[in-house]
């Protein structure tokens, strides 16, 4: 059983906790993740690393509140406990040879985001962050995004806060204008990520996403979590659990990406409904 | 006393019921059959059949306590090479190994070894009540990497030594593919959480949800205070066939399939962890995990389960005991054909179509036996033009597993062979001092009992280095 230590609402859908797991917390690097079962009969769901502490022994999770797993686990109070906890899984971001870097980040994807901003500012690189929220009540993790950036952009959707429109209006601004980057990191929703690569594309700059896919086990083992990479005009099958997360955005079949991970749609949202409801009763 | 030709018959639920539950589908032995089965058993003088057995049980042993209605001392007798008797009793290919050696089998039909097994395991278990004592610790500690089959064995050898174990996990649940991968209605997961129960008892201590070659590496192990590390990180990893269509929804490798059925139970009505389950399904292959994927889409609910399998029926390397099986529930078995596409649903007026993307069919080619291959498995041809459509909603690719190669990629020193298999000696020794490996991490994907083989070998060395 693994403790939930803190826990810190973000905004009214996303969730900040930081569960005692000194194993994890001793390995985890930015862009790794975990997964976890909030109890015996859970489900298996992988979660992004948002950040860790080796002292605490403490690996912080960020997760937006999107079916009944989710739902599940937002129930659960610090000083409760989950009953699976495993990592660190995947390949970490890799940040050799990377002086200038712009992170881009979408919605509960900027949580992810963080760790990886933080991580080549502590190195020393020039760090551009674009962070994008529906709207201004959704923004999260600003002040965090702030600190470790050389220079950032705010989006919202609406404009409620921040400057108007979406990711792809500043990066392609600097773009044009010749501004140039080692490269181009972007966690968020796919259809953000795509659009990210066709911005990025005109000019060569290299992008690294990083994918969320439906998984199992997170050791390789199911192969649910494959995705197609298109690797000079050849289609190649990648675990996304071992393989990645981080993919080269330039290989990436995002609409196959996005067919996939709404294989459960229907059954998820049933057993949302389900869960909520039952909440509700309760 | 004439000897009964035949064996006794194992009572099985009725195929047209157990399509539809996942109980399990053979009934076991009473003890009357027990003992008369037992008595077929000539306790020749050679005991050919010890030496038929991966992890040699003393057969004609503990048959003999059956005779006298020693169940007990017959289990006490298994107990001495097996570790998990229960498991094997079930899932052995005993037709190959043990029955196959049999001295009675010369004339008649073999003694049923393993029901015979089966039947003192589950007496122990539903009759003994004391947990197995620990032994005095050595003071040597020992880590097994993965719960299966070949871990297990290796950790329960030892332990009875008196070494401190603690198996890893990756997983939330110890077994490993006596979990995840073989169903409930073949090998019941209570089953095998007794006999991890027995290990726990002998004073293993397991670890689940540490990876190896992430949350900890084998090198960490030693750093901690191991002085052996054994590896039966098992071959987890599916492929494909590299065919168009692959990725669509609806196409699961079996590993997946029957993970989320097994071990997330999926089965269950009103799971939590989601599965295709209904409709038409296509299995591609015709090993044992094949039958099973097979086997677990009926009785999820498909109205129509192909087995796809490219050779004929004389190459099916399934166990005989399991395609009789799947055949009675209404199996359909497309032989001699080998899947060229899967096709997937695609509405080009409308692209948010929640249809788009499905599978709804599996282009298949019919093929011919031609010349014998290296192995002398006649290789088969596609035969041009008879391409031919199953209408299915779900397709599982069954055509194998490659070891993971986690471990591998983290542990210096630790050689591979050109397929991802750990490279061992004849005690199961890898390139590295005192890493031990053995099961599918080494040969791929295998049988429960050769992996349990290789934890008995494995142990024994592992013991014998520890000693020097």
């Amino acid at each position: 059983m693994y403790k939930i230590v803190t826990k810190k609402v973000l905004n009214p859908t996303v969730t900040q906790m930081e569960i005692e797991a000194p194993l994890v917390a001793n390995k985890a690097k930015p862009g790794q993740f975990i997964i976890l079962r909030v109890d015996r009969e859970g489900e298996r769901i992988p979660l992004t690393i948002a950040g860790a502490n080796k002292e605490n022994g403490t690996v912080k999770i960020i997760f937006q509140i999107v079916g009944a797993t989710t739902e599940k686990l937002n129930q659960k109070q610090a000083g409760e406990y989950l009953q699976d906890f495993v990592g660190p899984l995947g390949v970490a971001t890799h940040t050799n040879g990377i002086k200038k870097v712009c992170i881009v980040g979408g919605g509960v994807g900027c949580a992810i985001a963080l760790p990886v901003a933080q991580e080549f500012h502590a190195l020393g690189a020039n760090v551009t962050g674009i962070i994008g929220f529906r709207n201004k009540d959704l923004v999260i993790l600003e002040d965090e995004f702030r600190t470790c950036s050389d220079k950032l952009f705010l989006m919202t959707d609406d404009g409620s806060y921040g400057e108007q429109g979406n990711v792809c209006l500043p990066l392609t601004k600097m773009l044009e204008s010749g501004e140039r980057f080692d490269m181009i990191i972007t966690i968020g929703p796919l259809i953000m990520m795509k659009f990210v690569v066709e911005a990025a594309r005109p000019y060569g700059v290299p992008v690294t996403a990083s994918m969320n896919p439906i998984m199992i086990d997170g050791t390789g083992m199911c192969g649910g979590c494959r995705l197609t990479l298109n690797q000079n005009g050849k289609k190649v099958t990648k675990f996304a659990c071992v393989d990645g997360p981080d993919f080269n955005g330039y290989e990436i079949d995002f609409d196959e990406a996005m067919s996939r991970g709404r294989m459960y749609a229907d059954f998820e949202h049933h057993a949302y409904e389900k869960t909520c409801n039952l909440f509700r009763k309760g | 006393m004439a000897i009964e030709p035949k064996k006794h018959e194992m009572s099985t639920q009725l195929p047209e019921v157990r399509a539809h539950n996942f109980d399990e589908v053979a009934l076991g032995y009473t003890r009357e059959i027990a003992m008369a089965e037992a008595q077929r058993c000539l306790n020749c003088k050679n005991q050919p059949c010890v030496n038929g057995c991966p992890v040699n049980v003393h057969i004609p042993d503990f048959i003999s306590k059956i005779k006298v209605g020693d169940f007990e001392g017959a289990y006490k007798e298994i107990s001495k090479s097996s570790s998990l008797p229960a498991v094997c009793g079930r899932v052995c290919p005993q037709e190959t190994q043990c029955e196959s050696k049999c001295t009675l089998g010369v004339k008649f039909e073999p003694v049923g070894i393993g029901r015979l097994e089966r039947f003192v395991a589950d007496w122990h278990n539903a009759h003994s009540e004391r947990a197995p004592e620990m032994p005095k610790s050595n003071g040597h500690k020992v880590a097994v990497v993965g719960s299966g089959p070949s871990g297990l064995t290796c950790a329960g050898d030892l332990a009875k030594k008196g070494y401190r174990v603690t198996v890893y996990e990756a997983l939330h649940t110890a077994g490993g593919v006596l979990v995840y991968g073989i169903p409930e209605f073949r090998l019941p997961k209570s089953i095998v959480a007794k006999e991890v129960d027995t290990l726990r008892a002998l004073g293993v201590d397991i670890e689940p949800n540490v990876v190896i070659g992430k949350t900890l590496t084998v090198d960490e192990l030693f750093d901690m205070g191991y002085e052996a590390v054994f590896i039966g990180s098992g071959a987890g990893l599916p492929n494909f066939m590299g065919i168009p269509g692959e990725s669509l929804k609806g196409v699961y490798s079996a590993n997946e399939f029957l993970t989320r059925s097994n071990l997330m139970k999926a089965y269950r009505s009103d799971p939590e962890t989601p599965i295709m389950k209904g409709g038409n399904v296509a299995v591609v292959g015709g090993g044992n995990v094949a039958m099973d994927a097979a086997r677990t889409a009926l009785r999820l609910g498909a109205d129509k389960v192909y087995i796809v399998y490219r050779r004929s029926m004389e190459e099916l390397p399934a166990r005989k005991e399991e395609v009789e099986h799947a055949m009675e529930e209404g199996i359909d078995f497309q032989l001699l054909c080998n899947p060229v596409e899967i096709i997937g649903y695609e509405n080009s007026e409308n692209k948010r179509d929640p249809k788009n993307g499905f599978v709804t069919g599996i282009k298949c080619i019919r093929m011919e036996l031609g010349e014998p291959d290296e192995k002398g498995r006649r290789r088969p041809v596609p035969v041009n033009g008879s391409e031919f459509v199953l209408d299915v909603d779900t397709v599982i690719i069954s055509i194998g597993t490659s070891p993971n190669p986690l471990i591998k990629s983290t542990t210096e020193g630790l050689e591979v062979n050109s397929r991802g298999g750990i490279i061992v000696n004849e005690d199961g020794l890898t390139s590295r001092d005192a890493v031990y490996a053995g099961g599918d991490a080494v040969t791929g994907a295998a049988t429960v009992i050769s992996a349990m083989g290789a934890g008995k070998t494995a142990a024994k060395a592992i013991d014998a280095y520890l000693n020097k």
